[in-house]
């Protein structure tokens, strides 16, 4: 076991590069519906049960159910009535499971990015070989399923190995050249994106994707009331609207269809969404495209920057 | 070191649901259903009356709701008992006070433990749903099935020995289920179930033994869920059940009717500083055009009828 993942280093948030949004946003806003598929009856891994109850665990596997035949299109009216499209974490199989879902997604123009095969399939005990196949299937599944270039990842269930984020980079250029598996979600150590070190040496980097502004965490593991969600939501927003006069910030909110849509939760949501919208100077966007834009703009000047920051560190 | 290569392998992989417990089906694209007197939201007020045994066994997972302290756990017990004693009357008035007919889930070892309740509750002519034995007596999946089958047949040979109202659905204890429940429940004439919640209308649930309708009780607007679960704060309770009659409302009007499904356990709605706020929420739904309470069967019976077999 590695003492730190080495994946990117110390950059303090002071005197850091000036971050300029398209057509002088201060902030680029993006949210990252989670569409996932959770097996009832997964095979077992070693490392980590998939639910708390012997089979069937219907209370678990029922409300991530809920998400798909419910929540799905409450959510994505609310995204349609805010214009914003959403950054797809999609757990790939359910490219075969719920296909009217992808193609609903995929008119609006949405982004789709690599969530895994089934969020009840662990990285956890995979050997580099099966890591890599499975981080295959994924891509190649999205591409095949909307055409897409995948370009970025959120490990199933945030379960990590110490090679995910190469083996995720170096499958893309693999299946895309330049074009795929350029950015990375598993990372939460900054409000700004940063580059990140791949053992191939590819241009590639972290997008803030909140675990604070999930749903799921503030709901289920943090037990936040409703309003209080949307009021956090709210704050997150003023604080980096604010700081992003200085400097471009990033706001996320990552969603599960199963948390923010439930009757009781959407409207907290969409409050938050209505002022967070009802802004100047905001960049409605996608994880893609932050990524994109980052790397052509800022990429090089910030490689420079940490680097100087850096000088005479051990 | 590496998995199984059976962790690579994925046999459900295919259009649908990875089982064949019932069909993949979306909400929005089912046809709309329409509620007696041009109603939009079936109001089903779901009542539990649990016996939370002092001498709870072991089981593979925690009792919801159950036992915590060592033996005897009086804070526990005495405190679920407080339910059927004391807060069971008091949501009773507060039921009758906005004319909202309540079902009510009855673990089958409670009809010898307080008769008077359940004359009181036969006299009422509510709704009675079967819900398992007892709250320790968890229908999960590793339960031997001799028992399993035993505790069902049992608790509702005592329901329906006792009550003339008939009892045709049913509620496992702490929502788990085996993988034979369904099959078990067919074979006892139930026709309809209430612990999957992966949708927020009745559907087809496949057993062995045939079909029954799975009549989704909400989890999320439980009662216990909110306040014992997450910590919630009364009023929280009061404004999440308010939120959400009115997004179901507003989205019925355009998709047809829907339903708001509340679960009410004595024991923690019932408390003398809880109560208030299950009334404010009940003024302000049953206050809404277009609200309908009424029970589970009314609201199975209504949809049944309008599905096209």
């Amino acid at each position: 076991m590695k003492v730190d993942p080495q994946y990117y280093d110390y950059w303090p948030y002071h005197d850091r590069p000036k971050i300029t949004w398209p057509n002088g946003a201060k902030i680029a806003f993006w949210v990252a519906p989670n569409i996932e598929f959770y097996e009832l009856d997964p095979p077992s891994n070693p490392h980590r049960k998939a639910w708390p109850q012997p089979y069937p665990a219907i209370a678990g596997y029922g409300i991530r159910d809920y998400g798909n035949r419910v929540g799905h299109m409450r959510q994505m009216a609310l995204l349609d009535k805010y214009n914003i499209r959403g950054s797809i974490s999609l757990s790939t199989a359910l490219c075969d499971h719920h296909p009217e879902i992808i193609e609903l997604c995929q008119a609006r123009d949405w982004e789709f990015f690599s969530h895994g095969i089934y969020n009840t399939r662990y990285t956890y005990g995979m050997s580099s070989e099966q890591e890599r196949e499975m981080i295959h299937d994924a891509m190649v599944s999205i591409h095949k399923h909307t055409g897409q270039k995948c370009a970025g990842y959120l490990a199933p269930a945030l379960s990590h190995s110490d090679e995910t984020i190469d083996l995720f980079a170096e499958v893309g250029t693999e299946l895309f050249g330049d074009e795929g598996g350029f950015y990375t979600c598993d990372l939460f150590h900054d409000d700004q994106p940063t580059p990140i070190h791949t053992r191939s040496g590819k241009r590639f980097v972290s997008i803030p994707y909140s675990l604070e502004m999930n749903d799921t965490i503030a709901y289920v593991s943090n037990k936040v009331t409703p309003r209080q969600y949307g009021r956090m939501l709210k704050a997150n927003f003023d604080r980096l609207y604010q700081e992003g006069e200085q400097s471009g910030t990033i706001m996320c909110i990552p969603t599960h269809n199963y948390q923010v849509s439930c009757p009781h939760r959407l409207k907290a949501y969409e409050e938050a969404l209505e002022y967070i919208t009802g802004h100047s100077d905001v960049w409605v966007t996608t994880g893609r495209e932050i990524a994109s834009y980052y790397k052509a703009h800022y990429y090089d000047d910030a490689v420079a920057d940490i680097a100087n920051k850096n000088k005479g560190a051990v | 070191m590496s998995l199984d290569k059976d962790y690579l392998h994925y046999p459900q992989r295919h259009y649908g649901m990875d089982h064949e417990l019932y069909k993949w089906s979306m909400l929005s694209e089912r046809a709309p259903v329409q509620w007696p007197n041009d109603g939009k939201l079936a109001l089903w007020v779901n009542v539990n009356i649990d016996f939370f045994p002092l001498s709870q066994r072991q089981n593979p997972v925690a009792v919801p709701g159950g036992m915590k302290m060592p033996y005897p756990d009086l804070r526990h017990f005495s405190l679920r008992d407080y339910g059927n004693r004391v807060g069971v009357y008091r949501i009773f008035q507060a039921l009758d006070k906005f004319s909202v007919k309540p079902t009510v889930a009855i673990n089958g070892a409670m009809v010898d433990r307080a008769p008077y309740l359940m004359k009181f509750i036969a006299e009422r002519q509510d709704e009675v749903l079967g819900h398992g034995w007892q709250m320790d007596h968890l229908h999960h999946g590793e339960v031997d099935p001799a028992d399993e089958a035993q505790w069902l047949d049992a608790s509702l040979r005592k329901l329906r020995g006792y009550f003339k109202q008939p009892v045709n659905g049913w509620l496992s204890p702490g929502r788990m289920q085996s993988a034979a429940t369904a099959r078990l429940l067919v074979e006892h004439d139930i026709a309809y179930m209430c612990d999957w919640i992966n949708d927020e209308m009745p559907y087809d649930f496949r057993s062995e033994a045939g079909v029954l309708t799975a009549m989704p009780l909400s989890n999320e607007l439980d009662d216990f869920f909110i306040m014992g679960n997450n910590l919630h704060s009364e009023e929280s309770y009061a404004e999440q059940l308010q939120d959400a009659c009115d997004l179901l409302l507003a989205e019925a009007q355009s998709q047809g009717g829907r339903m708001l499904a509340l679960n009410i356990h004595p024991w923690m709605s019932g408390q003398p500083h809880r109560i208030g706020y299950l009334e404010q929420a009940l003024a302000y739904i049953t206050a809404q055009p277009g609200v309908w309470s009424a029970t589970a069967s009314e609201i199975h019976q209504v949809w049944q009828a309008q599905q096209k077999r």
